[in-house]
């Protein structure tokens, strides 16, 4: 068990060409086990900082660390490798590949990762597993997940942040276009599978009302000092 | 259930039907029309070499080799002079000279030519990889209004031993006038030989003089009319061929003949080596033959900048699900992989689907080509050779799917998890 999930160090990071940087964080952690609401308003850089968290971007100054795992020391392509081993992402829009059933959607980051496939152990057993805990049967499984209606949609973009058990989840914005009974429905399954496999989460949203529901809450604009944001 | 990436390409591909499909269906033409000119090409070639096989001299009047071979062995043109027949059969006493079958050509019946003859024809004349001729019905001509038919005269006009034909004077679109008074009886049919002998009617050399016995320059004689019965009693000797087919003791001799006939006083006649010559003729249309397949090839290059186009077109709409495929920890080569796979996938369906497209074609022309040009095209998959072309198509579908593939990669690199347009 690592005692940091997510620490960040004198952040910088501009996009190419931008003269002003968008991301200016000096300090920033959040604990093992941790679940922590951050959020901001639209445009002020919330998917950016998510980005280098996960390694997708690299900082133009400073450290990110995840899980005691410095990203700047991995080449990119190990930060991918990295990326799919331990952290699981729910997207705004849920983001599920339309053409894929929902099973292969949720089997999706066992592609990337060995690691992640042998801690799910028998993926397919997994994949049914984690749908049987989010009222996914097997008939909607099939399915394109293009087919699947928004709750269902968020289920299955639940399960594919969470198969092979991995030690941070990020969601951004995930229940930004759900109406409010969906959201607490979402949020609860959220929450509940994230302690069910001891995940950290790192949940983005401009929506305040969800905060109470977190260990902490925290606001983008007090921890970027950045003179001008843009997403 | 580990996806593989290939699966992940399938869906993709699947996802996108009709630009995938009009993709495919536009590589595959274009493939089978590059095949198709090489298939057709070599065919072409072998078809014509078929025919000459066992043939070491071709002897007849002074002019140009290519057209000497073209009208006695091919049946294209005609020979603007004849030879004398004494002349050639001179040559049949040469010490060199193992058997000579002379020609006469003139006539035709219903546009198949008629060749004028010996019996030694059906003894030493030999098609594709030195096959004798062989007979599919009847026997050879004996009698002077006896003839025999190619395999496709016989198919075409349903002609068997004991047909009644009449032949008609000159070739071609030309035949005009018929020789009704004197009616020829089918005796034999020959087996099909892939060669202009499977289009001809063969007769002897006394019935082409029998024909003409009231014939001068070209047309009849007016008041004149020598009945069948009658012709016996004339010389049916003929006085002039139009070339000959000579088979040689030792090859070795070949040149040595060729010389002294060429430089022979007297009437100037002119041998050819069929094979040197079929050279020649392939020289002469060399030019035209790479350019077809130049045009193919540019047919091909269109056909691939088609994919090239649907796969980039496509990308605008892809960037978010490849920005999803990175956040999900696929590096950029696996994206570059997914979009190069696609492309080659396609490539490859187009391809496979264009020999397809090819077989089926050359199964369903092939009748038509041998009847109308006597050019055999062999229904097949695919030859060795064809695989050679085809693995440089891919090649080139490799290289043209690099184009979307590095764009989707730099993509990959910039977007990050978001897609920035």
């Amino acid at each position: 068990m690592t005692s940091s999930a997510v620490t960040l160090s004198a952040l910088r990071f501009a996009w190419p060409g931008a003269a002003q940087p968008c991301l200016e964080v000096p300090d920033f952690r959040l604990a093992a086990g941790e679940r922590l609401f951050l959020h901001g308003p639209s445009g002020s850089g919330k998917t950016t900082l998510l980005s280098l968290i996960a390694g997708v971007l690299s900082p133009s100054a400073g450290r990110v660390q995840v899980l005691d795992t410095d990203l700047g020391t991995l080449s990119g392509r190990r930060r991918d490798r990295f990326r799919a081993e331990h952290i699981g992402i729910v997207f705004q829009q849920f983001n599920l590949i339309p053409y894929l059933s929902a099973a292969d959607n949720i089997a999706l980051p066992c592609r990337f990762s060995p690691a992640r496939a042998q801690r799910a152990g028998d993926v397919a057993a997994a994949v049914r597993r984690l749908a049987g805990h989010l009222d996914l049967s097997s008939e909607l499984l099939a399915r394109p997940a293009a087919e699947l209606s928004v709750g269902q949609q968020q289920r299955v973009a639940a399960a594919r942040a969470l198969i092979g058990a991995p030690a941070l989840v990020i969601a951004d914005e995930p229940t930004s276009s759900l109406d409010a009974a969906r959201q607490d429905a979402f949020l609860a399954l959220l929450l509940a599978e994230c302690t069910s496999v001891g995940a950290s989460l790192l949940f983005v949203s401009h929506d305040l009302r969800l905060a109470g529901r977190f260990d902490r809450c925290a606001e983008l604009a007090e921890l970027n000092r950045a003179a001008e944001v843009t997403a | 259930m580990r996806l593989p990436l290939w699966h992940l390409t399938l869906a993709s591909i699947r996802n996108r039907g009709l630009a995938t499909v009009l993709t495919v269906i536009a590589i595959a033409l274009s493939v089978a029309l590059l095949l198709g000119v090489e298939r057709l090409r070599n065919d072409a070639r072998a078809s014509f070499a078929n025919s000459v096989s066992g043939t070491d001299l071709i002897v007849g009047a002074r002019g140009g080799p290519v057209s000497l071979l073209l009208y006695s062995v091919f049946h294209i043109g005609d020979a603007t002079q004849d030879v004398s027949a004494a002349r050639i059969e001179a040559l049949r006493t040469h010490k060199d000279v193992a058997w000579l079958v002379p020609l006469s050509l003139g006539d035709s019946h219903r546009g198949y030519r008629v060749v004028g003859t010996t019996a030694d024809f059906f003894a030493h004349v030999q098609t594709g990889d030195r096959q004798p001729l062989r007979f599919t019905a009847g026997r050879a001509f004996d009698g002077v209004f006896e003839a025999v038919i190619g395999a496709e005269v016989a198919d075409a006009l349903g002609y068997a031993p004991g047909a009644k034909i009449v032949l008609s004077h000159g070739a071609g679109d030309f035949a005009a006038a018929e020789h009704a008074d004197k009616p020829f009886t089918v005796t034999g049919v020959l087996a099909r030989t892939g060669t202009p002998i499977d289009r001809s009617v063969l007769v002897s050399l006394a019935a082409i003089e029998a024909i003409h016995l009231d014939w001068q320059g070209g047309s009849r004689i007016p008041g004149v009319e020598i009945p069948p019965q009658f012709v016996q009693k004339f010389d049916l000797s003929p006085k002039r061929v139009t070339a000959a087919l000579i088979g040689l003791e030792r090859r070795s001799a070949v040149f040595r003949l060729q010389r002294e006939i060429n430089t022979s006083p007297g009437e100037p006649l002119m041998a050819i080596l069929p094979g040197v010559t079929l050279d020649e003729l392939w020289r002469i249309v060399g030019g035209v033959e790479r350019a077809l397949l130049a045009v193919s090839a540019f047919v091909v290059a269109v056909g691939l900048a088609g994919l090239v186009a649907t796969v980039v077109s496509s990308l605008s709409a892809r960037r978010r699900e490849l920005a999803i495929l990175r956040a999900l920890g696929a590096g950029p080569g696996d994206v570059f992989m997914l979009l190069l796979l696609e492309s080659v996938l396609l490539a490859l369906a187009g391809s496979g689907l264009g020999v397809l497209v090819l077989w089926a074609l050359s199964a369903g022309l092939s009748p038509w080509l041998m009847a109308q040009h006597g050019v055999q095209l062999v229904p097949r998959l695919i030859t060795p050779n064809e695989l050679m072309w085809l693995a440089a198509v891919l090649g080139a579908a490799v290289l043209a799917s690099l184009v979307p593939a590095l764009r989707a990669y730099r993509y990959s690199l910039a977007d990050g998890m978001t897609v920035r347009l």
